[in-house]
């Protein structure tokens, strides 16, 4: 018996549930409209540690312990982690994860990774593999900016387009039992590629992925964009957020009442000097572990359908001229 | 999901991302590029007053303007008035010094081999590549010129 349904969607009987989530942010993002919501607020950029990369593996530790903590959970019970970031292969989660002792996937999809974390992590629980599992990730402004752009302090100027890599990690415990908002339905994007070339303007190479996921979740489960209290993309910001409406619109689908984005959500985009809005792993991690988590444990929102969308490029295949293959994962979670 | 081909969807995206502020940005490049120019010249004059030759006080000037840059990036300040400044922060030689000393610091913790010193010109490196290749080309105009006229 399969469990798909339609092209592209899962949809999990036993509805796994998120029996805990951490989020974990720097200074800016705590400054930010979500401030309050986020467990811990780094004031310190570095953490205590020497370099951006030990800085971001730290934070993503410490993330992982309060999920933990929060889901009153022990390492020993936890059957897998999921985990990966922005840095060169992955290594901020080798290195934060390394001491856990928890079975290790890897995985990469760019800011898509909560969703993708997600998805893995509860259909491990689905299919039965596992009882307990983790999902993580994390990114740091810093080393984003080290590894993607220019050196921190040089004083380069960012295009409007430009989105601001949020430094924030979120980490989920997901169990096959117990009290939690549920996930329901997994619907895993598909690369689309429609020929954006310019890494200043991700939200415009990412909004055709999340747009086709949307389209192909909400045709697969049959539901209307209504059904969900709320839609919320990773981190297309504004330039994104208003192609995506756009393109939906074409075929007929109207979210522009109960569309948001993590981008948009966790800054405040006018007058934090953000340009577009915020992107990252952590951005799209820290808003729903840190915010949606509790407002779906408040039951205060019912159904939720969180899209994170990653932008597949380096650095290399920015300077080759190439365009950017983009990826939008679905989770829909019930409260 | 529909047919949009790659043009349709260009002539999306153009209409939807915001320009550059063009003409504020200018103004602001004008006002700061130009205020880093009058300290410049407010040191050349000062050097000049105390009797030194015009090579010794041009070259004093740079060295100046060099440590003012690079003092600027080390406190972190550089980028924040470059925010501002764009371009105008950029073109002179101050701008050249912060190139330099960000990725120097930034680099510094792969070590001072293969991190500082092997990257310190990964944002200079072209500037300094280019202008040797337009300097030598720029003589070669000047002679044929010389020799001319």
């Amino acid at each position: 018996m399969t469990k798909k349904i339609g092209k592209q969607t899962v949809e999990l009987k036993s509805r796994p549930a998120i029996i805990g989530a951490y989020a974990s942010v720097g200074k800016k993002e705590g400054e930010g409209p979500l401030g309050k919501y986020f467990d811990t607020v780094y004031k310190d950029e570095f953490l205590h540690k020497k370099t951006w990369e030990e800085a971001e593996s730290e934070l993503l530790r410490q993330t992982v312990f309060g999920a933990a903590a929060n889901a009153d959970v022990r390492f020993a019970d936890i059957d897998y982690i999921f985990a990966g970031d922005l840095i060169n292969q992955c290594t901020t989660s080798s290195f934060a994860i390394k001491d856990f002792g928890i079975p290790f996937f890897g995985i990469f999809g760019a800011c898509s990774t909560m969703a993708e974390g997600l998805s893995l992590a509860s259909m491990m629980i689905d299919g039965g593999f596992a009882k307990k599992t983790v999902c993580t990730t994390s990114s740091h402004f810093c080393g984003a900016e080290k590894q993607f752009r220019f050196p921190l302090e040089y004083g380069s100027t960012r295009t409007p387009t430009s989105q601001w890599t949020v430094t924030g990690s979120g980490a989920a415990v997901l169990s096959e039992n117990g009290e939690g908002p549920k996930i329901t339905h997994i619907t895993t994007g598909k690369i689309v590629d429609l020929g954006v070339s310019d890494a200043n303007n991700m939200g415009a190479a990412m909004a055709p992925a999340a747009a086709d996921t949307v389209f192909t979740h909400l045709s697969d489960t049959g539901r209307e964009a209504s059904f969900y209290d709320m839609i919320i993309t990773g981190d297309l910001a504004n330039t994104g957020s208003t192609l995506l409406c756009e393109l939906l619109k074409k075929q007929n689908i109207d979210i522009s009442k109960n569309h948001y984005d993590c981008g948009n959500m966790i800054f405040d985009t006018e007058n934090q000097n953000v340009k577009s809005g915020g992107s990252g792993c952590g951005c799209c991690a820290s808003v729903f572990c840190g915010y949606l988590y509790k407002l779906l444990l408040c039951k205060k929102i019912k159904n939720i359908l969180l899209i994170a969308t990653g932008a597949l490029m380096n650095p290399t295949s920015s300077n080759q001229g190439r365009t950017i293959p983009s990826i939008a994962h679905a989770v829909a979670i019930e409260a | 999901m529909g047919s949009l081909t790659k043009n349709q969807y260009d002539e999306m995206v153009k209409k939807a991302s915001p320009n550059s502020k063009i003409v504020k940005d200018c103004f602001f490049a004008f006002l700061i590029g130009g205020a880093i120019c009058a300290v410049g010249q407010i040191i050349l004059d000062i050097i000049k007053s105390y009797g030194f030759s015009k090579e010794f006080s041009s070259n004093f000037t740079s060295m100046a303007m060099i440590f003012l840059g690079s003092f600027l990036t080390a406190f972190t300040v550089y980028d924040k008035i470059a925010e501002y400044g764009k371009a105008g922060m950029l073109v002179p030689i101050t701008g050249f010094a912060n190139s330099i000393v960000s990725a120097a610091m930034e680099f510094k913790s792969e070590g001072y081999i293969l991190g500082l010193g092997a990257k310190m010109f990964t944002v200079a490196g072209p500037v300094l590549v280019f202008g040797a290749i337009s300097s030598v080309a720029c003589g070669i105009v000047y002679y044929i010129f010389k020799m001319l006229f």
